[in-house]
């Protein structure tokens, strides 16, 4: 969060508390201005980077764009199209043309059922919030083996850490495939103490991912990680 | 709230039967974060009244009869919980109880960007686990303070705070007795970092000097418990910098 911070003070703010005077600043996100002051809408960390003070929010809902990579679970399963659990406040849809196989009219059940786990791309979002999922691209597939676990959203960047490095020190430590999704679902494939130890490792992120002690817990952890061939 | 003549509320040393001054709350406390499964959460202890608040959401607004096009909706649910008074209360919604929901959810529509999440509809349960007099400004204190948890976008807080009249004199913060045998009762929901009123009810007869020293002790009030939501919220985050 401290990247590209530059100058203005680090704080927990709560919605309508002050941040600062406008001065020239720009508004970012979680912010409004009132009365040449601006002030936070959502609890959460104050952050300026290039002129604009926004609030990093401790907690957030899933608002899907496009572009992202999610971990989807089948919602519905219709004639010629799937209704996707994206983990937001509405459900993400995948039509049969953006599946990754020849799917004729009635057969989609045939290829995907309630329950079934995703990783899909959010194709487009309109400003009604509908969501359309894409399975077309490289890596997109149905995740047939593996668990998923939830971490908050805002704890996904902490969890993936600099150019990926955390979540590459998770993948190695836990001898394990680990994908994160933008909506805050992770899919970790390995053996059962790789996977056990994985969550504990998210599980800390998730409650301690806010704290500067993060980092430490987090390497008094991987001192406890299974040795590669344990299973 | 006619007031009965025959029943003393002040004592002859001037303060109230519970030794509080005029404009003297009852202590509060405030938690945030006690579901585990709410999306936000708060708890809320007034005197002896215990609020309990879990807001989930925003998720997709169904029946979709309710759904606006251009903002989310606010589904609030009042309820208390029938060992919350000394005469149990019949499990359910009754007319008070979907009164206070309903004016709740407009108070709290007036804080919450709602336009941010169009389609959509937020949560709120608010669930009076003991009452003892002013259970809708407990409930909305705590539903402020759940929904800021929650990560819902607020233009403010809202702090729910009450004040009357007894024996003909204004005070703050009504317990049972002198709401039950008291002459008026203001329950106010004020922003407290703009100092607007986004709800206000009045029940019996104040004069305008009544109602304006009535104000005065709300805002007063008001500006004490959103110090005590604040450090809720900062509590549960603590040791959260960077």
């Amino acid at each position: 969060m401290s990247n590209g911070q530059n100058g203005a003070e680090l704080r927990l703010v709560t919605p309508g508390m002050a941040i600062g005077p406008l001065a020239g600043k720009r508004v970012g996100s979680g912010t409004i201005a009132q009365n040449d002051t601006i002030i936070a809408t959502r609890l959460g960390w104050t952050k300026e980077f290039n002129n604009t003070v926004s609030v990093d929010p401790i907690n957030s809902a899933y608002m899907p764009r496009s572009g992202d990579l999610i971990v989807a679970v089948v919602a519905e399963v219709r004639n010629n199209l799937w209704f996707m659990n994206v983990n937001g406040p509405f459900q993400g849809l995948l039509p049969m043309s953006l599946a990754p196989w020849k799917v004729e009219f009635g057969a989609a059940r045939q290829h995907m059922g309630i329950g079934d786990v995703v990783l899909a791309r959010v194709q487009e979002v309109d400003e009604c919030h509908n969501v359309v999922l894409t399975m077309k691209g490289v890596g997109l597939r149905r995740l047939t083996q593996g668990t998923t676990v939830s971490v908050p959203i805002n704890h996904i960047e902490r969890l993936r850490g600099e150019g990926n490095a955390t979540v590459q020190r998770l993948r190695d430590a836990a001898d394990s495939r680990i994908i994160i999704g933008e909506n805050g679902r992770v899919w970790i494939d390995g053996n059962a103490e790789g996977t056990a130890w994985a969550r504990q490792a998210i599980a800390l992120a998730e409650a301690s991912g806010h704290k500067t002690t993060f980092e430490a817990e987090l390497s008094a952890l991987e001192q406890n990680a299974p040795k590669k061939g344990d299973a | 709230m006619g007031g009965y003549g025959d029943v003393r509320l002040l004592r002859e040393d001037g303060l109230r039967l519970d030794g509080r001054k005029l404009d003297e709350m009852r202590p509060m406390t405030i938690e945030a974060g006690v579901l585990p499964a709410a999306d936000g959460s708060a708890m809320v202890t007034h005197g002896l009244n215990v609020a309990v608040a879990a807001v989930y959401g925003p998720m997709e607004a169904h029946p979709r009869k309710i759904q606006r096009q251009d903002r989310a909706v606010i589904d609030v649910r009042y309820n208390m919980a029938p060992f919350s008074t000394s005469d149990r209360i019949r499990p359910g919604f009754n007319r008070r109880s979907r009164e206070i929901s309903k004016v709740t959810a407009e108070a709290l529509e007036s804080v919450v960007l709602c336009e941010r999440y169009p389609r959509s509809k937020i949560r709120v349960e608010i669930e009076i686990l003991a009452a003892e007099a002013g259970t809708r400004c407990a409930g909305l204190t705590a539903a402020a303070v759940a929904l800021a948890d929650a990560g819902i976008p607020m233009r403010d807080l809202i702090v729910g705070v009450a004040s009357g009249k007894v024996e003909g004199i204004v005070v703050l913060d009504l317990d049972k007795a002198e709401d039950n045998y008291g002459q008026a009762d203001l329950p106010v929901g004020i922003l407290p970092n703009t100092g607007e009123i986004a709800f206000l009810q009045m029940d019996g007869d104040l004069s305008p000097d009544e109602y304006n020293l009535a104000m005065e002790y709300n805002f007063k009030a008001a500006a004490e418990i959103h110090e005590i939501m604040v450090d809720a919220l900062k509590r549960r985050y603590e040791g959260g910098e960077n």
